[in-house]
């Protein structure tokens, strides 16, 4: 079973007691903080679950798989995420 | 941004005391970990989407020294960029 938004504002309400509308606004929120700061280029940092970093990926010739055209790809942002030990060793606590 | 910078911010933006914001931003971080931890996946539609990937063990060699090294089978979250931020990041 997937983790979705739904179990993030259960646990909220379960946890502080917020109504459901209020504590999926404040989720709402948070989420809508995280995109709008690495949205403007500058990475978040959580530690003990890791950090999402924006990498400038430069320009690169590829190819149109369909036609078989060469063309040219523009420079562009990505999302990267590096997992933070602590989350790391948790997840391979069994082993 | 950091965890604190997080938490102030969603305290201003949400006229909430620190400590409720701080709740918040720790409740979100941790049920992604526990989920993880328990081998799920998340998706948080938007955002991102992560689920765990185990990869076998394998002789890898330390850059270094060039020696051999033989590296244990591992589980690492697998992280995947949500639409709408990718758009956001790369308009």
């Amino acid at each position: 079973m997937a983790l979705t938004k739904t179990n993030i504002v259960d646990q909220v309400q379960e946890r502080i007691g917020y109504s459901r509308k209020r504590s999926s606004d404040l989720v709402e929120n948070l989420i809508e903080i995280i995109k709008d700061t690495i949205g403007k280029g500058e990475d978040v940092l959580v530690s003990g679950f890791g950090k999402f970093c924006v990498k400038e990926k430069g320009a690169r010739k590829g190819r149109n798989p369909a036609t078989g055209n060469d063309m040219m790809l523009d420079q562009r942002k990505v999302v990267t995420f590096k997992c933070s030990s602590v989350l790391r060793d948790r997840i391979n606590e069994d082993n | 941004m950091n965890k604190l910078e997080l938490i102030s911010t969603l305290k201003n933006e949400a006229n909430i005391s620190k400590a409720e914001a701080a709740e918040v931003v720790q409740i979100f971080f941790d049920s992604m970990t526990d989920a993880l931890t328990r081998g799920d996946r998340v998706e948080i539609r938007g955002l991102c989407s992560f689920y765990v990937k185990e990869y076998k063990s394998y002789t890898g060699r330390n850059p270094k020294t060039g020696d051999k090294v033989l590296i244990s089978p591992k589980k690492l979250p697998f992280f995947k960029c949500g639409k709408e931020l990718k758009e956001r990041v790369d308009y």
